[in-house]
């Protein structure tokens, strides 16, 4: 079945998408190459879905190309793209039984391509296997939970042996425990049967965890593309960084390779950019020190205004004392008990790393992300 | 009462709980009571009056009535017209209820609108309607009579008048179970591989069955009852343009009750014999597709 199947290269040209004066999406390129599993993700609204609509033909570009494999289908209608589609409320035919649902893409072959019905009940029987969903085969979905409806509809787009793997908002509509462990369950499958997958998600966890490959929408273009780790800990625009993640974000100054925030300076990260530029800079509530002294002018000081315990680290909310916006800090549990500090107490803020951007950026022309 | 609450109340259970759950006794008795009364005052004792009177003067009159080749004629009218106009409908009631239900279009709201015209206006007017447009004197009389096509006083006049009057039933069912059922599972079928026949076929099409079937019930059984329209466009030809509701006027009219009645109680057949066959294929569905 389809773990003999070596996924598809999925390439996408200069997509462009419009419906009615809203543009989905502006000169969007993007290669996703055999066997990855990639996710794209953005806020609502930020194009996402519709390439995703795109590369399974649902939706047809206004320009650009969709290519599988090198070669270009645009034009090709989706039921002969061989792709496999997972939608967010999974659409399972809610009058046939799980067995139908999921035999339903053998059964409309055409009849010279269409296996015997004793071949049909095999794979079927093989893919609840897979899906775990033995025994179930003749419910209906609506005798099934939200996690089993999902696993019936990957069960159902593995069915026709695709060459790619689309789903959209795979787990939004479960609940948190559910979501964890079909996530990784979802990431075992595609290790083992090595199905070129693309993913749609708003939760920044979900792709950092799930995906290889990280593809950043937002306003109907690409931001960045790349590993986790790459575009959480070099992100390539301020909303990006900003989109991983809590940050806190300071407006300062850059004079002579420091920069100037509020009372502060801090060396500025390389590249450096000239000498009284304004620019804003972001540090995630981890990349904080806390002490209790200071004032040699590397520090920002504050008042803690809250403390909350959340499990292994405590947040520290900080009011600065110099006026600009209040700061969230992380800390482990011993470093917070070590540090001793209570609400109230005045405290100093190091910020061990920055990411620096100019103050007027608007976001990367990304016309050529490429992975 | 529903299944869901069916659950009988043994004695030594606290009938505290009772109250919350049901209205008192004697509300309920009267509400049954009167759902009852009103289906026996209105819909049963028609019905009864309809085959008392029939029967009258005995079984013998009553065939002779129905057998009189005049009746013969009316059935076979109306027959050809609802089975002319049932198929016509379910057609164009399937494409209109899809247009609207599934896309978006400049002017949607106006033609839901519209499609409601023939229940808002006066079957008699729309009989009139189609007598200024192919009549004599009408938008396409001249050029009718020219190529001598009659519509007009002649049944295809008739099966549009029909029509007209029944075309609401079946897109007025269709059109809130399409839009319930959304876009998703028909582009999940596609995906898969479907054609566009094997979507509709395997995928809209029992979705929306049930609305389908009523709404040809209902066709079919306004379309076999329909008066006002027909009447205008029919002409009143004896032996010809009488429908069986026309026929039972005609005959009541000539002071003729028994015979009246007689074809009137066809008629009711036809339509009871519409409501059982509906039945029978709902339970048998039910009883193959629903879980």
């Amino acid at each position: 079945m389809s773990r003999e199947v070596i996924g598809m290269e999925i390439e996408v040209r200069h997509v462009m998408k419009r419906f009615g004066s809203f543009t989905a999406l502006q000169d969007v390129s993007l290669r996703i190459p055999s066997g990855a599993l990639v996710a794209l993700l953005g806020p609502s609204g930020s194009g996402k879905t519709t390439l995703l609509r795109i590369i399974a033909g649902l939706e047809v570009p206004d320009a650009g190309q969709v290519l599988f494999d090198g070669e270009d289908v645009t034009g090709r209608h989706p039921r002969d793209r061989r792709v496999g589609f997972v939608f967010q409320h999974y659409a399972l035919f809610r009058h046939m039984t799980v067995f139908e649902n999921i035999a339903f893409g053998l059964r409309v072959r055409p009849r010279s391509l269409r296996p015997s019905e004793a071949e049909i009940r095999r794979r079927v029987e093989e893919l609840l296997h897979l899906v775990r969903l033995e025994g179930l085969a003749d419910r209906y979905p609506h005798e099934l939970s939200g996690g089993q409806r999902q696993r019936v509809a990957l069960a159902r787009a593995l069915a026709v042996e695709p060459r790619v793997l689309l789903l959209d908002e795979p787990f939004a509509s479960l609940d948190a425990q559910v979501r964890m462990e079909l996530r990784r369950w979802l990431r075992r499958l595609h290790d083992r049967i090595g199905l070129t997958s693309v993913f749609v998600t708003h939760d920044q966890e979900e792709a950092l965890e799930l995906a290889d490959r990280v593809a950043i929408f937002h306003g109907g273009r690409i931001e960045q593309v790349g590993t986790p780790e790459e575009v959480y800990e070099h992100p390539a625009t301020p909303f990006v960084c900003g989109f991983l993640g809590q940050v806190n974000l300071f407006h300062g100054r850059v004079r002579g390779g420091r920069v100037r925030i509020g009372t502060a300076e801090v060396d500025a990260p390389a590249p450096t950019p000239s000498d009284g530029a304004r620019v804003v800079a972001y540090a995630r509530p981890h990349e904080i020190d806390v002490t209790l002294e200071g004032g040699d002018g590397t520090h920002l000081a504050g008042l803690v205004r809250r403390v909350l315990p959340l499990g292994p680290l405590v947040r520290l909310e900080v009011d600065r004392l110099d006026g600009g916006e209040p700061v969230a800090v992380e800390l482990g549990r011993d470093a917070y008990e070590t540090l001793d500090v209570r609400e109230g107490g005045r405290v100093f803020l190091r910020l061990r790393r920055l990411r620096i951007f100019a103050d007027d950026r608007k976001g990367l022309d990304n016309s050529a992300a490429v992975l | 009462m529903p299944v869901c609450c069916g659950r009988r109340w043994r004695m030594h259970e606290a009938p505290r709980l009772l109250p919350v759950r049901t209205d008192p006794p004697v509300v309920r008795g009267i509400l049954i009571g009167a759902a009852w009364g009103i289906v026996a005052l209105f819909l049963v004792a028609p019905l009864l009056v309809v085959f008392t009177e029939a029967l009258r003067e005995g079984w013998q009159r009553y065939f002779a009535a129905i057998r009189e080749p005049e009746a013969l004629q009316a059935l076979r009218l109306t027959l050809l017209i609802t089975g002319v106009v049932v198929p016509l409908n379910a057609a164009f009631g399937l494409a209109a209820a899809w247009a609207i239900g599934r896309f978006q279009f400049r002017g949607k709201g106006l033609v839901t609108a519209l499609i409601d015209l023939p229940f808002t206006v006066s079957p008699v007017i729309g009989g009139i309607v189609f007598v200024l447009l192919f009549g004599r004197a009408g938008w396409f009389g001249p050029w009718l009579q020219e190529h001598g096509i009659r519509i007009l006083f002649a049944p295809p006049g008739m099966i549009l008048a029909t029509a007209f009057v029944t075309f609401p039933f079946v897109v007025r069912e269709l059109i809130p179970l399409l839009e319930a059922q959304g876009r998703e599972e028909e582009e999940a079928a596609v995906v898969l591989g479907a054609s566009g026949w094997q979507v509709f076929r395997r995928v809209t099409l029992p979705a929306i069955r049930w609305g389908l079937l009523y709404g040809l019930v209902m066709c079919t059984a306004r379309a076999m009852g329909e008066f006002g329209a027909v009447s205008v466009v029919s002409g009143h030809i004896r032996g010809q343009t009488n429908t069986l509701t026309l026929y039972v006027e005609l005959l009541y009219n000539s002071y003729r009750t028994a015979p009246a009645f007689a074809v009137a109680s066809l008629l009711t057949l036809l339509s009871l014999l519409t409501l059982v066959g509906t039945h029978v294929l709902e339970i048998r569905g039910l009883r193959r597709f629903e879980p």
